[in-house]
């Protein structure tokens, strides 16, 4: 299974908002397991899509040279589950962003309907955890991870 | 903007709150953010952002938590703080209260530093500059 939890983005704003959306389908094998005979999508993934969605934004405001990894879910709030079928819209917003760091606030939708707020601090990783050395490649933002990005004209200095 | 330190206290509470999810009560002028409120070194990073948010003001890296000295072998000598070290730290952090700190400088019993008073004054010297 691809670790990507959003299907595209549907708006870009770079270095101020994003919204993605994503299309939660029986065909995702978890789903049968969580839970057998009644299918709902872990409130878990659905940070993660918000991660994902946030996380871009965040990235590019920096042209992907930075390693942005999660550090903090400050609040996550759920309305109700969500239920194959269902499109999701993650609108995530920068709050403040430093050389260090990045907050952001974000809110989801489900077909339509307010579902969760959730709001996430990013570390800029090789400006943090002083003394720490990481890989030089951006194992974060790969290749191959931007040129799917472009084709949702989501790119560095876009 | 003036502020009274009571007024700078409360914000502070307020931002630690939020950030620790702790309780209003256990915020007093020398808890230690790590040992007595559980702060991990990413909430540092939520709690200068709110900081800022709270009290519209700008804190540069490594001002309010001066992260950098260690790295420096001048300074540390056998997980202690040589004299050097600490007189950097001291100059580098005027808001907090070294008197316990520097009778046995340890590397270790640094994040005692940073107490909830450290976080009010260095606040409210940025709020009066």
């Amino acid at each position: 299974m691809r670790w990507v939890w959003i299907d595209k983005f549907v708006e870009f704003e770079s270095g101020v908002k994003a919204t993605a959306i994503k299309n939660v389908s029986l065909a995702e094998e978890h789903l049968h397991d969580h839970f057998p005979g009644y299918p709902v999508m872990p409130a878990s993934l659905i940070v993660e899509g918000m991660a994902q969605t946030a996380g871009i934004l965040v990235g590019e405001a920096r042209d992907f040279q930075e390693k942005v990894i999660l550090a903090k879910v400050k609040r996550a709030r759920f309305e109700r589950e969500v239920r194959p079928g269902e499109q999701l819209r993650y609108e995530a917003v920068i709050e403040q962003v430093s050389p260090e760091a990045a907050s952001t606030i974000g809110k989801v939708q489900a077909d339509g309907e307010p579902l969760a707020e959730i709001d996430i601090v990013f570390s800029h990783i090789d400006n943090n955890l002083s003394g720490q050395v990481f890989p030089e490649e951006n194992f974060v933002f790969t290749d191959e991870f931007k040129a799917l990005l472009r084709t949702y004209n989501v790119s560095a200095g876009h | 903007m003036a502020m009274s330190r009571d007024d700078v206290f409360g914000k502070v509470k307020e931002v630690l709150v939020d950030a620790l999810g702790v309780d209003d009560d256990e915020i007093k002028d020398d808890a230690t953010l790590t040992g007595d409120l559980g702060a991990e070194s990413i909430d540092f990073l939520d709690i200068v952002f709110r900081l800022e948010k709270a009290f519209s003001i700008k804190i540069p890296r490594g001002e309010l938590f001066p992260d950098d000295i260690l790295n420096n072998p001048e300074y540390v000598d056998g997980g202690k703080l040589t004299a050097k070290g600490l007189e950097t730290l001291k100059g580098a952090m005027p808001h907090a209260d070294f008197s316990e700190f520097q009778k046995d400088p340890d590397v270790a019993k640094m994040p005692n530093l940073f107490t909830v008073k450290t976080i009010v004054n260095y606040v409210a010297a940025k709020m009066a500059a």
